[in-house]
């Protein structure tokens, strides 16, 4: 199998694997970077929301040959050591979480938002896609504007 | 479980059996593919005397003693199990035996012990117990009862921590123990002296300190009990950190997945290309096990197209010849008739369909099992892990003590993880292929074969006369819910002490103890019949209420109009329970209830109680669309009694309305030659942030009393909000949900 380097969390990494297993497997059961989640396999509950050089993307369904040589982040290298993200922050302040399974590619996805866009409006903020099963949107919506406010 | 059936029957009126007067029983004998038999006191069924009283309605069962209170009762001998630890860093853990799937009752219990030992609340750990056979009935998480049920114990055994650890400073100190005082995790004398948890909690294990009694602290002495406090985990959460079952790394386990059948419950009949499968990348070893095909590989990306790659005959299933129409044909003859003919009075009549929901938690079905030949250890997130160790031990052969079972915090269940068939098939898979593995469905696998809200079919008739409602009577007929996960040894257990008579299923017992209408509607009778189809069916949170509370309150609407009031004023007049008016009363003011809404746009509102708590939901909705409808505000008001953590209780009360939102206009299972057709969340439309309101606010009443359930109380009043705003701003009574429910997908292969 073809071997492919890449970074993940400011770390290079080379993997061993097929061109076409998807890069939420190769994170996940290559590396050990358990971060991301599986939701759907498919990009559409976007569980697995990580970077790739900064933009927002879902491994579930990207090519690990698609990554070599790229910047990847995950949840877990979104803090500066101890020091939170303003988003991770402003979802603690809004203690949004409840099951936190989706939570890692909200805020991921929330990230790149704010990346895009200084102040999201409520139509930006309605495009996030990503699932939230136990239903917290509201406080999602609450904690990306007071993110947005501190940034 | 077996329904009573009968073949024939009709709906009688007993004579009068104990002098009772105006009062008497009114049974009902019932046809139908199971028989359903139940007795209720009424009240004969006449025009009132006095035209303006409202007309009571004696208590249901589930006023009496609800299904919380019988999981109280099965749980009181083993109530004093609660293990309560003090380490030596000062730091207390609580192991507790119950599953937190995000309903936040670790920070919730964490908060009684942090409030009754005068102790920080980060130096407080909660850890979930693995399955404790010796508990019994005590390690269920369901029915909104945690912290119904462990709120005293869990007191109890932190005042006996303290007591101890108070009492050990007193003998080091030669001091009277009751001259002392405790503060921020130490023990502290009159003159200062002062001696941290941690440094007595060596010598409070030891010391022989005779007889000690402890009772918890007064009520009105709490200080943190009933202040918002955010969840324990959030930090391991938004960071990645916290360890869900297929995050854990267990040596040597491999990634497994099954190739299911084509149809419910169907088998396996031949592996027709397994060489070809096994030549795959990455592909390990392949099984067949009793769901289906196992698959275990390298990489679950691996597993997933080894799964996919099988050509696999299958023998049939249990339901192949149903779909939709065939199980709604089914559930209109089941549903029980009417007593009360429309005669003489005026009458309202409404029927009710609701389809299919999988509980879909955003982490499918998974479990991480390592079976040998003498001894098993299996970790999964499980509501009910004591049935699980029970049911793999018979499973593998092996005695129970053999078999170790770790319960973890899971993504989500509403329902779904009262039953451990994830943990199960791990189970098999590791013996078929005699090494570890981690276990995981994929998303398509969990809709389809993953468990369900039964569908069902609702008639629902009132009639009034002179201003009063006279009778009310609520028909469900739905498909059979499937109780196997141990509930339904709880109530043969205590069925002496349930309020409900007769020869009633499981069903029909939870029914009637979660069931409860919180109107003055003369004689009441709320009847639920089973159709014994094999789905997999399972509680959804708040089981049967969303469904039958919500189309109650949508008949509520159109009963009030019919009698020219308005929705709110009307629900006041014959509410019967002043805690329910005074939410509602909340939520009116609040929402502003009555203001005026451009074209297109409404409010809506209705009310719940269940397990001792009470709500009220105040929606505006945006229907200019009618096929696509958006809940643009809501305001909810919530009574649990005596809130311990009014943070948590918002939020279960917001992913209610979410469940409202989403089950009420868009998320339903389409059934197709036995199978669901929808098979991701691209298909089941659960709702997302762009159907999310702008605006919510919950507000919680402050204490009224005893503690109430929380977890399941927010889902059936959204419902009927919603259901009402629709009406009011399209002026389409909606009858069939979810509302909007068209097949706009091409369904995944089987």
């Amino acid at each position: 199998m073809p071997n492919y380097t890449f970074t993940v969390n400011g770390k290079t990494v080379t993997v061993d694997a097929p061109a076409d297993l998807p890069m939420l497997w190769a994170l996940r059961d290559k590396l050990g970077v358990r971060g991301p989640k599986y939701g759907c396999g498919i990009n559409v509950c976007k569980a697995c929301t990580s970077h790739l050089d900064g933009e927002a993307f879902n491994p579930c369904v990207t090519p690990v040959s698609d990554c070599s040589g790229k910047e990847v982040t995950t949840i877990e290298g979104l803090a500066d050591g101890e020091d939170l993200h303003p988003v991770q922050e402003a979802w603690l302040e809004q203690d949004v979480a409840q099951c936190g399974y989706c939570q890692p590619g909200q805020i991921m996805a929330a990230v790149a938002l704010l990346k895009k866009t200084k102040n999201p409006t409520d139509a930006e903020i309605d495009a996030i896609q990503n699932v939230c099963r136990c239903g917290t949107y509201f406080r999602i919506r609450e904690a990306i504007k007071s993110a947005a406010a501190k940034m | 479980m077996a329904s009573p059936t009968t073949a024939e029957g009709h709906g009688s009126e007993a004579p009068d059996p104990g002098g009772l007067g105006r009062r008497r029983f009114l049974t009902f004998l019932v046809a139908a593919p199971t028989l359903t038999i139940a007795t209720k006191i009424g009240i004969d069924t006449v025009a009132p005397e006095e035209a303006e009283a409202v007309i009571p309605t004696p208590p249901g069962p589930a006023e009496i003693l609800d299904l919380g209170d019988v999981l109280i009762l099965s749980n009181a001998p083993t109530a004093n199990l609660l293990v309560l630890e003090v380490r030596e860093d000062g730091r207390v853990r609580l192991e507790l035996p119950r599953t937190e799937v995000g309903q936040g009752i670790t920070t919730a219990n964490a908060m009684l012990v942090a409030e009754e030992m005068d102790l920080p609340l980060d130096q407080v750990d909660v850890v979930l117990s693995d399955a404790r056979s010796e508990l019994l009935f005590n390690q269920l998480t369901g029915g909104s009862n945690t912290m119904r049920s462990l709120y005293t114990p869990v007191r109890t055994a932190a005042a006996a921590a303290r007591a101890r650890l108070v009492a050990t400073a007193a003998q080091q100190w030669g001091a009277k123990a009751d001259r002392l005082s405790t503060r921020d995790g130490a023990v502290i004398a009159p003159d200062g002296r002062r001696a941290d948890y941690g440094a007595l909690a060596k010598p409070a294990a030891r010391a022989d300190l005779g007889k000690l009694t402890a009772t918890p602290k007064a009520e009105s002495a709490h200080k943190l009990i009933g202040t918002p406090q955010s969840r324990k985990d959030a930090r391991a959460m938004v960071t990645g950190q916290l360890k869900y079952t297929l995050d854990l790394d267990v040596p040597g386990a491999k990634p497994v997945m099954v190739r299911r059948p084509p149809t419910i419950n169907g088998t396996v009949a031949k592996v027709n290309n397994e060489a070809a499968v096994r030549a795959m990348p990455g592909i390990i070893d392949i099984a067949v096990i009793k769901t289906g095909v196992a698959v275990m590989a390298e990489t679950f990306g691996q597993a997933l197209d080894g799964k996919n790659a099988l050509d696999v005959s299958w023998n049939g299933g249990t339901v192949d010849g149903e779909n939709n129409a065939t199980i709604k044909k089914k559930l209109q003859a089941a549903a029980l008739p009417f007593v009360v003919p429309p005669l003489l009075t005026q009458y309202v009549d409404g029927e009710f369909d609701f389809a299919f929901a999988s509980h879909a938690p955003l982490e499918t079905n998974s479990a991480v099992a390592d079976v040998r030949e003498d001894g098993a250890t299996i970790w999964s997130g499980m509501k009910v892990p004591i049935l699980a160790k029970q049911n793999i031990a018979q499973e593998l052969g092996l005695p129970e003590n053999k078999v170790v079972v770790h319960v973890q915090q899971a993504g989500g269940s509403f329902g779904r993880r009262l039953f451990s068939d994830g943990a199960i098939e791990a189970a098999r898979a590791s013996k078929a292929f005699k090494r570890p593995v981690r276990l995981m469905w994929s998303r398509i696998d969990d809709m389809r074969h993953g468990r369900a809200r039964a569908a069902s079919h609702h008639k629902i008739r009132a009639t009034f006369a002179l201003g009063q409602v006279l009778t009310f009577e609520h028909r469900v007929a739905s498909v059979e819910t499937d109780w196997s996960h141990g509930l339904g040894e709880v109530l043969t257990a205590f069925a002496a002490e349930l309020p409900v008579g007769g020869n009633l299923s499981f069903a029909q017992t939870v029914f009637l103890l979660t069931v409860k209408s919180p109107y003055n509607f003369g004689v009441t009778t709320q009847l639920l019949n089973e159709v014994p189809v094999d789905f997999h069916t399972g509680a959804w949170r708040s089981v049967y209420s969303a469904s039958t509370r919500g189309a109650e309150e949508i008949m509520v609407d159109e009963i009030a109009a019919k009698l020219g009031k308005d929705p709110v004023e009307f629900r006041r007049e014959f509410i019967k329970n002043d805690r329910q008016r005074a939410v509602l009363d909340k939520v009116a003011e609040l929402g502003e209830w009555g203001k005026k809404m451009p074209k297109g746009f409404a409010q809506g509102v209705a009310v719940h109680g269940e397990y001792k708590s009470y709500t009220a939901c105040l929606v505006e909705m945006d229907a200019r669309d009618p096929k696509k409808p958006r809940v643009t505000k809501a305001t909810i008001a919530v009574d649990v009694g005596k809130p311990i953590n009014p943070r948590g209780i918002e939020a279960q009360m917001l992913g209610g309305l979410t469940d409202g939102i989403s089950t009420t206009l868009t998320a339903g299972l389409h059934i197709d030659k036995g199978l669901p057709l929808e098979g991701s969340y691209s298909q089941f439309h659960y709702a997302r942030q762009k159907n999310s309101p702008m605006d919510v606010k919950v507000f919680v009443m402050p204490e009224t009393g005893e503690i109430g359930g929380a977890g399941e109380l927010g889902v059936p009043a959204p419902v009927g909000a919603i259901g009402n705003a629709y009406a009011r701003a399209t002026g389409i009574k909606p009858r069939s949900f979810p509302i909007n429910f068209p097949i706009d997908f091409e369904p995944f292969p089987r």
